[in-house]
This record gives structure tokens, sequence and C-alpha cells, in this order.
């Protein structure tokens, strides 16, 4: 089911932390197989000014490494470096096997604003496959990078990139919880919240501005919702018992939540702003992790009704559950892909807790990750990818799994535990 | 997870009794905090002990407490649980009936059931499974005779280990309920 082309990529990357005021360790990842076709192609290093710390063709690289579908081209050895059209050497390039050429450049402009320009280009062709200019403060540069590659990226694989997006994660050191907020290579990480208690389930906003979340700083589960813009947040929910697993529709006006009024977790849905709470599920057992589909007609969650927890879903509007998993005995964590056509959840079999990957028009599943310990898997914006937390060393790391499960990545912090992580959406 | 967990003192929070109908606590946009940072949460060692709900339990002067006695059943707090069940075994049936009469005859007596799970698979699928737990000791202790009132449960989870490794010997201990009193 999953042929790792272990030899194919095998290396190290360690990102700078860019963060200003941010004493976070970087988080180093580590990128394991490949597409079976990977698309050569070589990123010139960026004309830049030498006070900026990292050339932008070491983000964009990285970026399309880590997608598993490019294999990004030794550029040193090559005498031809150009950052303009005209300076481009197409059989320079060619002999280098190169099926595309980016090259770049950015320029200090007035105001200190930056420009940065760039083009990819087709090394048979000889042609410009793309080009674009954009005009940015300093802070945007990292981003600007990312962006560049998602442009890349779609160009050459027809797909759109998710480089410029965002994840959420929290990390635990010692007695210290934090709920991160960085970019989706783990780059730029800036702590949204602190604690000294638990803080478990971060879940964005459709617009990607907020954040949902559960922490158990008031002795007992409650959420709360932050905004990133303003670093402003509110209780959602405290009622009595554990309030927990918040997950919004997809128009963003409600949450989907649980709490516990009796022994057992019982779905609530309740507006955005805390009012207009309704309970959803009625069973006499454990109904939790809801998840909206994307359509806003349902909301799946895993229940132990039929004896073992299973995920089934219901109509927004009430009325009876349906199962949706039937192999295994533990299956839980439903996310859906932001198309609703997959599932993925966690599926305990022979003692290892796994990443499952179910199509939902056939109910056909398959296992994507070979760990044992995996969690809260969530897919990328395009679902193209999964991110899910697992163990590694006894310790908490991030992993990235391609949804067809050749290439993987992990994402490990030397400091602490990393746990949680939920993929953000694409910014509008 | 290879850190241990210091457990933090527990403190048993202010709930009322279980209620069957939802109640919302407080007003939304009770916190408001614009420094993310300074949402940092107070130690855990601020139980307050002169809140009137939390009446501390009231021993002669002079006389042991029978809660932390080791030779009195009632020292003993933790009933474990099997993988994936809120069953009470029969083991633990003589404890959980050791502190229903003592709840009888200590009625300003408050205890938190809290409940825990070991760390394998879901996060809130533990965190719900921590709370059938405390709510199937607090059947057993109502089974005994003791009031609702004075019993409160809440879960914790997988969130607050008493063990980290990865081994069943470890796992089995954080597959548990504690019995907490108000003013621990």
């Amino acid at each position: 089911m999953m042929p790792m082309l272990k030899s194919t990529i095998s290396f190290l990357l360690v990102l700078m932390a860019t963060a200003i005021g941010n004493a976070q360790a970087a988080l180093t990842i580590e990128i394991v197989g490949g597409a079976a076709q990977q698309i050569p192609i070589a990123v010139v290093p960026f004309a830049q000014p030498t006070v900026q710390p990292e050339n932008l063709a070491t983000i964009i690289n990285a970026d399309l490494r880590r997608s598993g579908l490019f294999r990004a081209l030794e550029t040193r050895g090559v005498t031809n470096q150009p950052h303009d059209l005209a300076e481009v050497k197409y059989p320079e390039w060619a002999a280098l096997q190169a099926q595309a050429l980016v090259i770049g450049k950015v320029e200090l402009q007035a105001n200190n604003r930056l420009k940065v320009s760039f083009r990819l280009l087709d090394v048979l062709k000889q042609n410009s496959l793309a080009g674009l200019e954009y005009d940015i403060t300093p802070a945007q540069l990292r981003s600007t990078a990312h962006k560049i590659a998602d442009v890349i990226y779609e160009k050459m694989t027809g797909e759109k990139g998710v480089f410029d997006t965002r994840i959420t994660y929290i990390v635990k050191q010692g007695n210290r919880f934090q709920l991160q907020v960085a970019d989706a290579d783990g780059g730029n990480p800036q702590t949204v919240l602190a604690s000294t208690e638990p803080i478990i389930s971060p879940s964005w906003s459709p617009d990607g501005n907020k954040l949902a979340y559960v922490s158990f700083e008031k002795k007992k589960p409650v959420i709360f919702v932050q905004s990133l813009v303003t670093g402003q947040r509110q209780v959602l929910a405290n009622f009595k018992g554990n309030n927990s697993a918040p997950s919004w529709s997809p128009d963003g006006s409600r949450l989907a939540i649980v709490l516990t009024y009796g022994a057992n977790s019982q779905v609530y849905l309740i507006n955005a702003d805390g009012t207009g709470l309704q309970q959803l599920s009625h069973s006499n057992a454990i109904d939790t992790e809801p998840e909206w589909s994307p359509d806003g007609k349902w909301v799946y969650f895993t229940s132990d009704r039929g004896g073992s927890p299973q995920i089934y879903r219901m109509s927004t509007l009430g009325g009876d559950a349906q199962r949706v998993t039937f192999e295994g005995t533990y299956n839980v964590s439903p996310h859906f892909s932001p198309d609703g056509k997959l599932l993925t959840y966690i599926r305990r079999e022979a003692g290892r807790f796994r990443v499952a990957q179910q199509e939902l028009s056939t109910g056909q599943a398959q296992l994507l990750s070979e760990s044992a310990q995996d969690e809260s898997p969530s897919f990328a914006p395009n679902g193209k990818m999964i991110l899910y937390a697992t163990n590694l060393n006894g310790k908490g790391v991030l992993s990235i799994v391609s949804a067809d499960g050749r290439t993987k990545q992990r994402l490990s912090e030397s400091g602490g535990d990393v746990r949680e992580p939920s993929w953000g959406p694409w910014m509008k | 997870m290879n850190k241990s967990l210091v457990m933090s003192v527990v403190l048993v929070s202010l709930l009322a009794a279980c209620s069957s109908k939802p109640v919302k606590e407080e007003p939304k946009a009770a916190v408001e905090d614009k420094s993310p940072v300074a949402a940092q949460t107070a130690p855990a060692q601020a139980a307050s002990s002169t809140d009137a709900t939390t009446a501390a339990v009231s021993q002669p002067a002079g006389a042991v407490n029978p809660l932390t006695d080791p030779n009195n059943i009632l020292s003993k707090r933790n009933v474990f649980f099997d993988f994936d069940k809120d069953e009470v075994k029969a083991e633990y049936r003589p404890l959980v009936e050791a502190h229903a009469k003592y709840l009888i005859a200590n009625p300003n007596a408050k205890v938190a059931v809290q409940g825990n799970a070991d760390d394998r698979g879901s996060r809130e699928y533990n965190l719900a499974l921590g709370q059938r737990r405390a709510a199937a000791v607090k059947k057993v202790l109502n089974v005994y005779g003791a009031s609702d009132k004075q019993i409160e449960t809440v879960s914790y989870g997988e969130e607050k280990p008493r063990c980290s490794e990865q081994a069943e010997s470890c796992w089995s201990q954080n597959r548990r309920a504690d019995f907490v009193y108000a003013g621990e």
C-alpha cells in the first residue's frame, strides 16, 4: 500500500526561526520518501540585499521538496546564475536536466519597502510559465517566498499550493503549555496562549482569523475563542461539566461543541457569539469530536454507542445517526478534506494508532502512517497532505503524510512535546 | 512524552453538583485579554478553603484525620480501570463504599471525583472516557447512599498522567478516578 522511496530523499533541513521576540527553538523538518515521478526543478539563488538573512530560493526549494513532487537540483555548479530573463542561458539548465527554472530578485525601494520579482521558465520550450512582482514590507519576505512556491506548485502540478498557509499546535515544555501558530513549514512560530494548565483541541475558524480551543486554566475544560488578529479572547462555553471539542461550521456562524451534563459527552451546537445553545446528539454513549462537513449539512463525530468508538454522522437538523466507519474496533478523530470527499481519522489496529483515510463515496479506507501513536489528523487546504501528531522516541512530534502515503515529513522541536496540530485554511 | 509530569496540587473546583439542565455559569466574554501571554494561569494550589461551599472537613483537635491516616482505607484515593472501560471493578467497591460512608457521616464534606485516561488514542475521546469513569464512581457512591450535593465529577482526560512511560504498567496507573476532598 505504501511504497516508500526511502532512497529518493532523506535529509535534514534546519529552519531558521525568524520570529521576533520569540525564544522558541526552531522546528526541525525531516523528509522521507517522495512521489515516483518528481519534477526536476532548479531555483537559482535570488539577487537580494545582503542584509537579508535567508535567500528566498532556500525557502522555495524547501517548500517544493516537502511536497514530495519536486526534485530540487543543486545550482551551484552551473556557470549561468541569472536573475533576469535576458541573462538566462537555457542550454546550461537543459544540461542539468532541469525541466523548470526559477529566477528572481529582491530590490530595495523607497519608504523601506521591497520589490520581489520572479519568473518560472520551461527549460525545454524556453518560455515563461509565470512571472509576478510583489510590493512588500521586509516582514513579508518569508510569506512571499511561500507565495512564489505556491505559484510554481500550481503551474507545475495543476493543484493549488499550501505553502503560504499556517498550522497550529500545542507545545508542552515541562509544566508549560503553549498554543502556537506557525507557517506550514514550521517557521515563524508565534505563541497565541501560554498556560500552566493543559490546552487541547485548537480549531481554525473558516476565515483563518480565529482559533477555538479548550483550556484547563479554570481547573476544568472550558472552550475559548481567540482572535489571531487582535489577540482578544472570550469564553465560548463554560457550562457545568466539561466543555470541549470545538468545530466551526463552514460559514463560521456556529460551532459544534461537546458538553457533559451527565456521564456521557454529547454534541451541542452553539452560535459563535456563545448564544443559542442546542443539543444535537441524544445518546446513552460517548458522543464527541464533532466535525462539520464542508457542505454544512452534517456533523460527523466519534461515538461508542455500538460498543467501541466509531465514527457516525448526523444531520445538523438532528435525527438519527448513521455509522460511517466499519473496519476495526477503534476509529476516532474524524476530519474532512476541504472538498468533502475524504475523511481522515485515527484507527487502532493491533494496538497501534494510525492515520486512516476514507473515501466517503465508496467507504474504502486505507492506512497512511506506519507509526503507533498517531493523533489528531487534519487535511491541508488542498487535500493533498495530512498533518498529524505522533510519538518518536518518547517525544511528541508532528508528521505530515501525502494523501497517497508516499511522502512523509516530520516536524519536531528540541525543547518539548508537540501535539494537537491542525492545518489552517487558505487566507482570503 | 518522556518528561514526567509533576502532578499539580489538585484544586477542588467550585462547581455545584451535577445538574441535568444546561445552565450557563458565566456570561460570555468574561475574559478579555489583549495580551495572550498574560493569560497565564495561576499556580494550581490556590484552593480557597474560606469559601463557604468548600468548608473543610471538621475534625476534633488532635484527632488523626481518617482521610490521611495511612491505616485508614480512606487514605486510598484511586480507582483503576481497564482499557476503554468505565466499570468500577469489584475490588474497588469497598474503597468507594468507605468514601460514601465518610460523606454520609460528614455532611459538610465535598469530594471531587476526577476521571483520567491513559494517553493512547484521541485526547477528546479520552476526556469523555475520564468523565464517564468519574460518573461511574459517583454512581457507586450514590448507591451506597452518598448525596449528589457532596459529589462533583470532572475529567482531566489524558492531561494529568501520574506516569508517562509507554508501557501497560504505566498506562494502567493513568486509567483511574481520584477522590479529592475540598480543602485538600
